[in-house]
């Protein structure tokens, strides 16, 4: 018993929380699950909407960093037609 | 729903081997973190070995630097539910996250790692960014 469950099989970003960028005007930010042929699976997902005003997409993930992700969706797929960027939050960051 | 108690026992083990007090309850919550005085390290623990993996060795390098908090306690997510829910309301301002790790001064939240600070990088690195916590927020001109 090593004291670690890893998950071996998986996608790269299986479990890493990540910025997708759509050809539309949401974001989302959540942890990476897997990827298909209908797309992207993510978990504890939140949302940023360019189109709803307010904060800026710089702000939002700068919010996202100091206090986390609040979820809108526990578990989202995001269609592959949908998707245009996937990279880590911490990536998107710096 | 929890994962079998003999899988997760390890991970129990690390944390207690390093000299942290597991919380099992809430009222073990409460009676650490109600009223808390001084220094303490709140680490969330998980069984996902993607981040948590990680978060242990590099919590286990961190205490081993000069500067550390007077206490380290330990919740352990999606094992002892109601012991993680209560310890989440004493840092509610941050989104729930495991693994992740709270640095409290007198019962003010100083310093929150996320579990997206944790996930994918070297122990070394994540202790390298505790120690300067623990620097910033419990070296002794604070």
């Amino acid at each position: 018993m090593t004291g670690r469950i890893f998950h071996q099989d998986r996608h790269e970003l299986h479990g890493i929380t990540v910025v997708l960028e759509t050809h539309g005007p949401r974001t989302y930010v959540g942890r990476f699950d897997s990827q298909d042929e209908r797309g992207v699976h993510m978990h504890d997902v939140g949302v940023y909407d360019a189109s709803a005003g307010g904060a800026t997409k710089a702000e939002f993930l700068r919010r996202c960093d100091k206090f986390g992700i609040r979820p809108v969706h526990r578990d989202l797929l995001v269609p592959s037609t949908e998707v245009a960027r996937i990279e880590r939050l911490v990536d998107a960051l710096s | 729903m929890p994962y079998n108690p003999a899988l997760v026992a390890p991970m129990r083990e690390e944390m207690t081997h390093m000299g942290a007090r597991e919380l099992t309850t809430a009222p073990d919550v409460d009676a650490a973190l109600g009223d808390q005085k001084g220094t303490m390290l709140v680490f969330v623990n998980s069984v996902c070995g993607c981040a948590a993996g990680n978060a242990r060795p590099a919590l286990r390098l961190a205490l081993q630097h000069g500067v550390k908090p007077q206490q380290v306690v330990t919740v352990f997510a999606g094992q002892d539910v109601d012991a993680t829910a209560r310890a989440r309301q004493y840092f509610s301002d941050y989104q729930p996250s495991s693994p992740s790790i709270a640095l409290l001064r007198d019962g003010e939240v100083v310093h929150f790692v996320h579990r997206h600070q944790i996930e994918g990088r070297p122990p070394q690195a994540i202790a390298a960014d505790l120690a300067a916590a623990f620097d910033r927020h419990f070296g002794a001109a604070v």
